[in-house]
């Protein structure tokens, strides 16, 4: 007789789940209910079916806002993106987790303890895996200094900096590039991702690239500077905020989010400000590298060209060419025409990012209509 | 230690039984008592004031960050939680920069990998621990006992890395919600063997002796008189135990990957819960809508887990263990 | 019920020990239901056995070639470069870190957990003791994700006045020396985690306090003793097991915790200076498992994450195991 009470509790429960699961509505269209998604008239290109990626929390914000142009076209077709960090989202497409990966760098051709991930791709699809750039992100060099609007920065100082030999605001290295400005003598306070990520890394190429004299290490997903580790992007940009003094680098986003103040950088042909037309002509200035359709892209961390901003990112997603399942494919594809539309890069620019050059958006379009 | 098992129910009777029965701590006490009670009435009292200032102070002390934290979460969230979508639409096409949807997928998600967790891991724990009350003895029983303690103190992460090494390393499957029910049912069997102990022993012998005088089997006893005995207290323990695990968000971390969309199937496919949700958002603190998110799912999943709380002292007090 | 002196059912084990059930009774043998039950209820004992062991050996076995490999000393180095032919890793940071963390978190929720316990036993009026028994309660149902939250945007900059007067005023002593690290200190740490451990303390605290004889405390206040002596001379000697019991729980708990760590936490950069201060930074075994799980690309890194996981693992066993002792000798003691 007790036992039925226990089956009883059981059943409300499971009573009481499925309930909720049938009054739960995935639309967000912003229409009434029920409303069907009218205005978005599902085209014969509009495959269903779900799609899983993982990656990069660089693009986090850019692959969202494709997503949900996407699934608004697309009412059919779920898109998940999981931002945990470049090196998972390819750990987890090895592995046959997700669909495609995001990735703050283009798969390693080279060894590194002991296999080579273009390798392991290919053996994984079968068929050679592709380095797609869809987003290209600034990273901003993010202060917070009372009083001190405006500060320009050379590859040096900020090496430097990251490395703990410039320790206060006022160093004259610093006081030199930044002629008129009143530095205050705070200590300086690095903060770094503790966690291992491609923003670390690209950060780090730069500073290698554009001032190997000050910056030695050997770039890396992993922190080889000085200073104070937090969490993810979000975990650094929330620390200097909150810290006079503090300085970190981030992507734009999170330093415009923040309300931090962002270095102009000198590479030798005078201070660039970071804006959408100071990287667009740094990514402009990419050279291809890769075969066909794997489409690599080698940024000039140390270009001199005037009015370029240095400090970037791309970001790829990597894909299998001949993907396994035809269904995921064609779901794959729709969702990266889509993502590489010149309509959906423009629309990036208000949150961080800059649209990939026509040239390089055209070869991305071609590569994505060769996926088979 | 077996026969120690007995005792909780003998400690708990009156008092008169007990002091036939061998040293106790307070026996020994009472020398002490004699100095303690030196005339030096003054410093006594002022001693005794000064005793109950500090225990009123420390339980004030441990409620301000109680007190705190509801604050906090309350009133960051609380305004997203009265709007209705929260209760019924996904985050389905939400960016984190735009407002409005709601948060039904992850709380149906909870829920569903709560109840698969305790569908597991009640069974498992009671029986667990129905071996331990009623037929342990012996090695076995001492090493069950231990493991169980082990269990207890196993971190969350490693539970989860566990699990993925199993599932996804050795095995080749998907992530999806039962993998994150798995490294669960590892952080809840040993809560539940633990109270569902408890609870067992509280029972009393003459009870099952009556059973048994009465030509009912051993294992009719246990499920017919023993286990209905304790059932409040052991639904206390499980929803106690599903609270927690409720809560836990490394092992989803590792094997529960995010999902905007409602999805319930356990097997297939990516499901989002409210730790998952708030994971995700918090990344984005600097930015209003998603700050709100958080703290409003941060809101529900206490609610959730006080309901959950609220429920067990419900149980326990309409069916407490008769004797 | 029997009542053998439990010492000497200790000493000869298994077969004489009574279990609760009459001793030597036939009702649980033979019979075919039995025997199914009894396999079953045995089984799921067996289960926990073989899931705790399984767990164990893959920890050794993901652990032992990353250890093998290792070119630094695994328990005396402070290095931890994880990945590349040359591997040099050392849990000697993690250590200090995780368990000055939770002996700062103990040192506070102990004394405050034991009062409160007394308190809701001994002190509240009759009105009170179940309410505020369930809001110290309710501390234990906040999910971990939460503390981090409210403590990295809550607490964190109340608590900073703290530390800067006690770096002003104690600052001659390594413990208390100031660094160059602004947030998420080993101190800050140390107080989320009493917070966090506060209700396990006090609950299990509380049980067994509500539990002294009465016995004892008529007697003692009989004798004259004031309230406070006869907590002191009754409640507190005939709890203490149970405290340190409920301690080593809360210890166990504050050694493992994940989430809310790592999202505090401040790191130091590779190669920093060793500071004893508490103001500095560090990470804990779980935090920097679980920050780093996403980027965990090759067996060796992965091995070397794990033997991280393997220590705290065996430390939380070696808390567990005291744990276990102490509730025995108790119980050996209790009749």
């Amino acid at each position: 007789m007790k036992a039925q009470r226990a089956g009883l509790l059981a059943g409300v429960a499971m009573i009481g789940s499925l309930a909720l699961a049938a009054c739960g509505s995935d639309d967000n269209t912003g229409s009434a209910d029920g409303a069907p998604a009218g205005s978005s008239s599902p085209s014969s290109t509009c495959p269903t079916g779900t799609l899983n990626a993982e990656g990069s929390s660089a693009q986090k914000n850019a692959i969202e806002e494709a997503i949900a142009s996407f699934q608004d076209t697309c009412s059919g077709a779920t898109v998940n993106y999981n931002p945990t960090g470049s090196g998972a989202g390819i750990k987890q497409f090895l592995a046959g987790q997700v669909d495609f990966a995001g990735s703050d760098s283009a798969l390693r051709t080279t060894p590194k303890d002991g296999a080579v991930e273009a390798q392991q791709a290919q053996q994984y699809c079968g068929s050679p895996a592709w380095n797609l750039p869809m987003v290209t992100g600034p990273i901003a060099i993010s202060y917070n200094l009372k009083g001190v609007d405006k500060l320009v920065l050379t590859p040096e100082v900020i090496a430097n900096i990251f490395n703990g030999k410039v320790t206060t605001w006022n160093d004259p290295s610093i006081a030199k590039v930044n002629a008129g400005v009143t530095l205050p003598s705070e200590p300086i306070k690095v903060f770094f991702r503790s966690d291992e990520s491609g923003t670390t890394e690209n950060f780090t190429k730069y500073l290698n690239a554009a001032a190997p004299k000050a910056w030695t290490a050997q770039p890396g997903k992993g922190w080889t500077g000085k200073g104070e580790g937090k969490e993810k992007s979000s975990g650094v940009a929330g620390a200097v905020k909150d810290t006079e003094g503090g300085i970190t680098y981030a992507e734009w986003s999170y330093a415009k989010d923040n309300k931090l103040g962002i270095a102009q950088v000198d590479n030798g042909a005078g201070p660039v400000a970071l804006s959408g037309e100071s990287v667009g002509k740094a990514v402009a200035a990419a050279k291809q590298d890769g075969q066909g359709n794997d489409l690599r892209l080698k940024l000039d961390y140390a270009t001199k060209e005037a009015g370029a901003y240095p400090v970037l990112l791309v970001t790829y997603e990597v894909v299998c060419s001949h993907g396994k399942d035809p269904a995921k494919t064609a779901l794959t594809k729709a969702f990266l025409e889509h993502f590489a539309s010149a309509q959906t890069q423009k629309s990036l620019e208000d949150i961080g990012y800059a649209p990939l050059p026509d040239e390089v958006r055209t070869k991305v379009a071609a590569a994505i209509a060769a996926l088979t | 230690m077996t026969p120690l098992r007995v005792e909780t129910p003998a400690s708990k009777a009156p008092p008169s039984g007990t002091p036939s029965s061998g040293p106790r701590p307070g026996a020994t006490a009472r020398a002490p008592l004699a100095s303690a009670l030196a005339p030096r009435a003054r410093g006594r009292v002022l001693r005794d004031h000064a005793a109950r200032v500090v225990m009123w102070a420390a339980f004030a002390l441990a409620l301000a960050p109680l007190v705190w934290i509801l604050w906090t979460v309350v009133s960051k969230g609380s305004h997203l939680l009265l709007e209705s979508q929260w209760w019924t639409h996904s985050q389905r096409g939400i960016t984190s920069r735009r407002e409005g949807g709601g948060a039904v997928h992850a709380i149906q998600g909870t829920l569903i990998q709560g109840a698969a967790t305790a569908a597991i891991a009640v069974p498992v724990a009671v029986l667990t621990a129905v071996y331990l009350v009623e037929y342990g003895r012996g090695k076995l029983a001492r090493v069950v006992s231990f493991m169980v303690d082990i269990l207890t103190g196993i971190p969350s992460i490693v539970a989860a890395l566990f699990v993925y090494a199993i599932w996804v390393t050795t095995f080749g499957f998907q992530r999806v919600g039962f993998a994150v029910v798995l490294s669960l049912v590892l952080l809840m069997v040993p809560t539940v063997v633990r109270s569902t102990e408890e609870m067992l022993k509280l029972v009393p012998n003459e009870l099952r002796e009556a059973s048994y005088a009465l030509g009912v089997p051993k294992w009719k006893t246990i499920v017919k008189v023993v286990l209905p005995t304790a059932f409040s207290g052991i639904v206390t323990g499980v929803l106690l135990g599903l609270a927690r695990v409720m809560g836990e968000t490394a092992p989803l971390l590792i094997l529960g990957p995010y999902t905007k969309s409602i999805a319930t199937d356990l097997f297939a496919g990516y499901m989002p819960t409210l730790p998952t949700m708030i994971n995700q958002d918090r990344n984005e603190l600097a930015q209003s809508a998603a700050a709100d998110r958080v703290w409003a799912a941060a809101l529900t999943l206490i609610l959730l887990v006080l309901l959950l709380n609220l429920a067990g002292r419900l149980v326990a007090r309409f069916g407490s263990v008769k004797k | 019920m029997s009542r053998l002196p439990a010492a000497a059912s200790a000493a000869t084990d298994a077969p004489s020990a009574p279990a609760p059930s009459l001793s030597g009774d036939r009702a649980g043998t033979g019979r075919y239901g039995d025997r199914v039950f009894r396999g079953l209820a045995g089984g799921s004992g067996i289960l926990v056995v073989a899931l705790v062991t399984l767990v164990g050996v893959f920890l050794l076995w993901q652990a032992v070639p990353a250890l093998a490999r290792d070119e630094a000393s695994f328990l005396t180095s402070r290095e931890w470069s994880v990945s590349g032919a040359h591997p040099r890793f050392g849990i000697l940071e993690l250590l200090w870190t995780t368990v000055t963390a939770s002996v700062i978190a103990m040192a506070i929720a102990l004394p405050v957990g034991v009062c409160v316990a007394l308190f809701i036993t001994q002190y509240a009026p009759r009105w009170l003791a179940k309410p505020a028994a369930g809001l110290v309660d309710l501390l234990a149902a906040v999910p971990s994700i939460i503390y981090g939250l409210w403590g990295v945007t809550a607490f964190r900059p109340a608590e900073q006045p703290l530390e800067d007067l006690l770096a002003d005023k104690l600052g001659w002593f390594p413990l208390f020396s100031r660094t160059g690290i602004s947030g998420g200190t080993i101190f800050f740490i140390g107080i989320v985690l009493a917070i966090m451990v506060l209700p396990i303390v006090t609950a299990l605290s509380r049980e067994v306090f509500a539990q002294t004889p009465r016995a004892h405390v008529e007697g003692a206040l009989a004798l004259g003793a004031t309230h406070w002596e006869m907590i002191r001379t009754t409640v507190l000697p005939f709890g203490r097991p149970g405290v340190i019991s409920a301690a080593m729980l809360a210890l166990g708990r504050a050694l493992g915790e994940t989430i809310a760590v790592t999202f505090i936490v401040s790191t130091l950069a590779p190669g920093s200076q060793w500071s004893w201060s508490l103001f500095n930074g560090g990470e804990t075994f779980a935090s920097r498992i679980a920050n780093n799980a996403a980027e965990f690309d090759s067996p060796q890194k992965t091995g070397a994450f794990i033997s991280a996981g393997l220590v705290l693992f065996v430390l939380t066993f070696v808390v567990n195991a005291v744990a276990r002792v102490v509730i025995e000798r108790r119980k050996a003691f209790s009749e």
